[in-house]
C-alpha cells in the first residue's frame, strides 16, 4: 500500500485504528481492572476511576452509652469511623438533613450537652459532662475520601468459596481429552480421503463438508436419549466424562477431517510415491511421513478444539449436568450471574479466571490459529 | 486426582486408538500378504488390501460421525413428529403448535434480526479493520488485540458486557460504562438489556465484538492475495483510495466475503450462550437455540417440541450447507 504512505490521510488511518483497538479492548480491560479493585470501591465507582481517590458518603453508629468511660470528670465514647480501612474524613454531621455540616477537626454540639469531634483520620469522641443515657448509639454521617486500593482478595474469595477452583479442574478434565482424542481418528480418516483410492470417496468428502454446519441443537435430544438408554443398560450414570469426551469428539470430527484432508491433499505427491516405490505400505507412509509433515494442521485443529471445548457451555450442561461436582467454568459463571448478579467483585474475578486459559493459548499459539482459520475457510478465494 | 484420572483415560484412549489402527493393518497384511509372494497371488492380495485398507482407516471416524451427527439428524426429525416423551405419533401437531406459539414467533423474528445485523456488521468491521491495519506499522499488534475476543467464551463475553450495560438508578453513581457515558452527556440511565426490541441489539454487539476478529483475519489474508498489478494500474489511472478499495479490491474478494458471511450466519443461528447468560430469553429477547434448550428441560422436558425447533434451525442451515458442498466439490474436482 505504498500509494498512501505519505498522504495526510495516514493520520486518519492511525487514529481510526487506535480508536477501534480501544473500543475492542476496553471491555476486557474493564473486567480485568475491576477484578483487582477493592470490592467496596468497585460497587460505588466505575473502573475508569480506579486510579482516582473515591469519595463516599456513609453513616456509622457509635457504640451505645453503656460503653462510655469516665475520664477527667467527663464521660467519653471514642472510636474510629474508618475502622482502619485507610482514607480521610472531610466532613461529618449528626443528622441526615445536614450530613456534611462540619469540617473534619471541628466540634459539633449535639443535643443535651454532648459534643462530637471527628478527626480527619476517622477517630471521633463524644464528650459529655454528665453520664450519657439511652440504649442506642449516636449516628454519625461522614464523607470520606478513600485512596485507590488494588487487591487479589476477590480472586482468593472466588477460588475458595465460589466453587471456581473445582470447576477449573472440571473444565481441564473435559477439554484436554476432548482435544486429543479426535486428532488421531481424524488424521487416519483424512489420509484415506486425501490419498487413497476407493469408491465413494467424493461422496464421503461431501458428507463431511455437509456435517461441518449441522447445528449442535440437532444432536442434543437424540443423544441425551441415547445416553440415558446406554447408561440405564450398563447401570451407570448417563452423565460421565467419557460421554462428554466422545460427544466433543463426534462434534469436532468434521472440522478435523476437513482441515487435515485439505492440508494433506496439498502435500507433494512425489514424497508418497517414492516411499511406495521403496515398498512402504499406506500405514508406514501415514505414520512416518504424513503425520510429522501435518504437524501445523494438527496444531491448528488442536487449538480450535481446545478453545471450543473449554468455552463450550451447551454440551457440558446437557451431557455432564449441572451438579456442583460436574459444573464446568462456563456453567459456574452462568450460575453466578443468576445468584450473585450484583456482586461484581465475584463475577469479574470468576470471569477472568474462566478466560485466562484461552487467552494464554491464544497469545502463545496465535500463528497456528490464524493458519487454521485460513485453511478452514478460504475456499476458492 | 480427577485430572490424573482424566489424563490416564486419555492416554489409554489414544493408545487404544493407535492399537486399533496398527492391529487392523497388521492383521490385514497377515491374511493377505503381498510381500514374498510372486505373480498373480501377490497382485490379487494387493488389490484386496487396497480395497479394504481405506475403510479400516475411516471406520472409527465414520462410526463417530454416524452416532453423533447423522443418526441424531434423522432421530430429531422423527422425534419432532412425536409427543413429548417420543412415544406416540402426533403428525405435524408440534409444528402447528409452533406456528401458533407467540414465543416461537418472537424467536424467529429475533433470529432474523440477528441474521440481518451480526454477519453484516462483523464482516463490515472486519473488512475495514483489515484494510486499515495493512497500512500501518503497528497493524499486527492492532490485529492481535481485535482478534483476542475470539478466544473468550460467550459466557465470559456476556459477563464482560453485562458489566458494561450495568444499571444503577438515576442519581447514583453509574458503574456501567454505557450508562456512565449516557449520564455524562446529560441523558437518563437505562436498564439496557430489559428494553424490549432494543435489547436484541445490545446482545448482538457481543457477538459482533467476538466475530469481527475472525472476519478481519480471513479478509486480511484475502486482501493481501490481491495481485499488485491491479492496484498499480488503478493508481496510474488516477483512482483515489476509496475507489481503489471499493471498485478494485472488494470485487476481487467477493468469494471470501461470502465465506465469512455464511460462516458467521451459521454461528448466529446457533447462538445460545449469550442469550442464556444475559436475559435467558426474557424481555422479548428469545432466540431459537435458547428456546429449544428451554423446551428440552421445561416441565420435565418436551422432546417433541424441542426436536421440532431444532429441525427449524437445521432447515435454515440447509441452503448454506448445499452451497458449501457445491463449492467444495468444485474445488476437489481438480484434485
Amino acid at each position: 500500500m505504498t500509494s498512501s504512505k505519505r498522504s495526510p490521510l495516514t493520520w486518519v488511518v492511525h487514529l481510526s485504528v487506535l480508536f477501534l483497538v480501544l473500543l475492542w479492548t476496553m471491555p476486557t480491560a474493564g473486567l480485568l481492572i475491576s477484578s483487582l479493585r477493592d470490592k467496596d470501591q468497585l460497587a460505588v465507582s466505575g473502573w475508569w476511576t480506579a486510579l482516582a481517590t473515591s469519595s463516599r458518603n456513609d453513616v456509622a453508629r457509635a457504640p451505645s452509652p453503656e460503653s462510655q468511660v469516665e475520664r477527667d470528670g467527663k464521660f467519653v465514647i471514642a472510636g474510629n469511623l474508618l475502622q482502619g480501612q485507610g482514607g480521610e474524613i472531610s466532613a461529618f454531621g449528626f443528622s441526615s438533613r445536614e450530613p456534611a455540616k462540619f469540617q473534619a477537626g471541628e466540634t459539633a454540639e449535639l443535643n443535651d450537652g454532648e459534643s462530637l469531634t471527628v478527626q480527619a483520620d476517622g477517630s471521633y469522641e463524644i464528650v459529655s459532662d454528665t453520664r450519657m443515657e439511652g440504649s442506642r448509639g449516636q449516628r454519625i454521617f461522614f464523607t470520606a475520601a478513600t485512596p485507590p486500593r488494588f487487591t487479589l482478595e476477590n480472586y482468593g474469595e472466588v477460588l475458595s468459596a465460589a466453587g471456581i477452583g473445582r470447576s477449573f479442574i472440571n473444565s481441564l478434565t473435559v477439554a484436554v481429552p476432548s482435544t486429543v482424542i479426535p486428532i488421531l481418528i481424524a488424521a487416519f480418516a483424512a489420509y484415506a480421503l486425501a490419498w487413497m483410492r476407493f469408491p465413494g470417496r467424493a461422496i464421503l468428502i461431501a458428507v463431511v463438508v455437509g456435517l461441518l454446519v449441522v447445528p449442535l441443537q440437532m444432536s442434543l435430544i437424540p443423544l441425551l436419549r441415547l445416553y440415558n438408554d446406554v447408561g440405564a443398560f450398563l447401570g451407570v450414570s448417563a452423565k460421565t466424562y467419557m460421554g462428554i469426551w466422545l460427544a466433543h469428539t463426534g462434534f469436532g470430527l468434521p472440522l478435523a477431517i476437513y482441515l487435515l484432508r485439505n492440508y494433506m491433499a496439498g502435500l507433494p505427491r512425489e514424497i508418497m510415491e517414492s516411499a511406495r516405490v521403496d515398498g512402504a505400505s499406506d500405514f508406514d507412509i501415514f505414520v512416518k511421513i504424513i503425520l510429522p509433515l501435518s504437524f501445523p494442521a494438527l496444531a491448528s485443529f488442536a487449538i480450535f478444539q481446545f478453545l471450543w471445548t473449554w468455552n463450550d457451555l451447551l454440551v457440558a450442561i446437557v451431557f455432564l449436568g449441572t451438579g456442583n461436582d460436574q459444573l464446568v467454568l462456563t456453567g459456574r459463571l452462568v450460575n453466578l450471574l443468576g445468584s450473585r448478579g450484583g456482586n461484581w467483585e465475584i463475577l469479574t474475578a470468576s470471569a477472568f479466571i474462566t478466560i485466562v486459559v484461552p487467552l494464554i493459548v491464544f497469545f502463545a499459539l496465535q500463528r497456528y490459529l490464524v493458519r487454521g482459520l485460513l485453511a478452514g475457510s478460504v475456499k476458492g478465494g | 486426582m480427577q485430572l490424573i484420572a482424566a489424563i490416564a483415560t486419555m492416554i489409554a484412549g489414544v493408545l487404544a486408538c493407535a492399537a486399533y489402527f496398527w492391529a487392523t493393518n497388521f492383521i490385514l497384511d497377515l491374511i493377505f500378504p503381498s510381500k514374498g509372494l510372486s505373480g498373480p497371488a501377490a497382485s490379487r492380495n494387493l488389490r484386496i488390501t487396497n480395497t479394504i485398507r481405506p475403510w479400516l482407516f475411516l471406520a472409527p471416524a465414520l462410526f463417530a460421525l454416524t452416532i453423533y451427527l447423522i443418526y441424531p439428524v434423522i432421530q430429531s426429525v422423527w422425534l419432532s413428529l412425536h409427543d413429548r416423551a417420543g412415544q406416540n405419533f402426533v403428525g405435524l401437531r408440534n409444528y402447528v403448535w409452533m406456528v401458533n406459539d407467540g414465543e416461537f414467533r418472537q424467536s424467529i423474528f429475533n433470529n432474523f434480526l440477528w441474521l440481518l445485523v451480526v454477519p453484516a456488521l462483523s464482516t463490515f468491521f472486519g473488512l475495514i479493520i483489515a484494510a486499515l491495519t495493512d497500512r500501518i506499522w503497528w497493524g499486527n499488534i492492532a490485529k492481535t488485540l481485535i482478534f483476542m475476543p475470539m478466544a473468550i467464551s460467550f459466557v465470559g463475553a456476556a459477563v464482560i458486557w453485562k458489566f458494561i450495560y450495568d444499571y444503577r438508578a438515576a442519581g447514583s453513581e453509574q458503574i456501567g460504562l454505557l450508562n456512565a457515558l449516557v449520564v455524562a452527556f446529560g441523558g437518563e440511565p437505562q436498564a439496557w438489556i430489559t428494553l424490549p426490541f432494543w435489547n436484541n441489539f445490545f446482545l448482538m454487539v457481543i457477538l459482533i465484538w467476538i466475530q469481527t476478529g475472525f472476519a478481519m483475519v480471513i479478509l486480511s489474508a484475502a486482501l493481501r492475495g490481491i495481485p499488485e498489478e491491479t492496484l498499480e494500474a488503478a493508481v496510474i489511472d488516477g483512482a483515489n483510495g476509496w475507489q481503489i478499495f471499493f471498485k478494485i479490491m472488494v470485487p476481487q474478494i467477493w468469494g471470501t466475503i461470502a465465506v465469512v458471511w455464511t460462516t458467521i450466519t451459521i454461528l448466529v443461528l446457533k447462538v445460545f450462550d449469550i442469550v442464556l447468560a444475559m436475559t435467558n430469553g426474557q424481555w422479548q429477547s428469545q432466540v431459537l437455540a435458547n428456546l429449544m434448550f428451554d423446551w428440552m428441560f421445561r416441565g420435565g422436558g418436551d422432546f417433541g417440541r424441542g426436536a421440532s425447533i431444532a429441525v427449524i434451525i437445521m432447515v435454515l442451515v440447509i441452503p448454506i450447507m448445499i452451497w458449501n458442498i457445491r463449492n467444495a466439490a468444485k474445488e476437489t474436482g481438480g484434485h
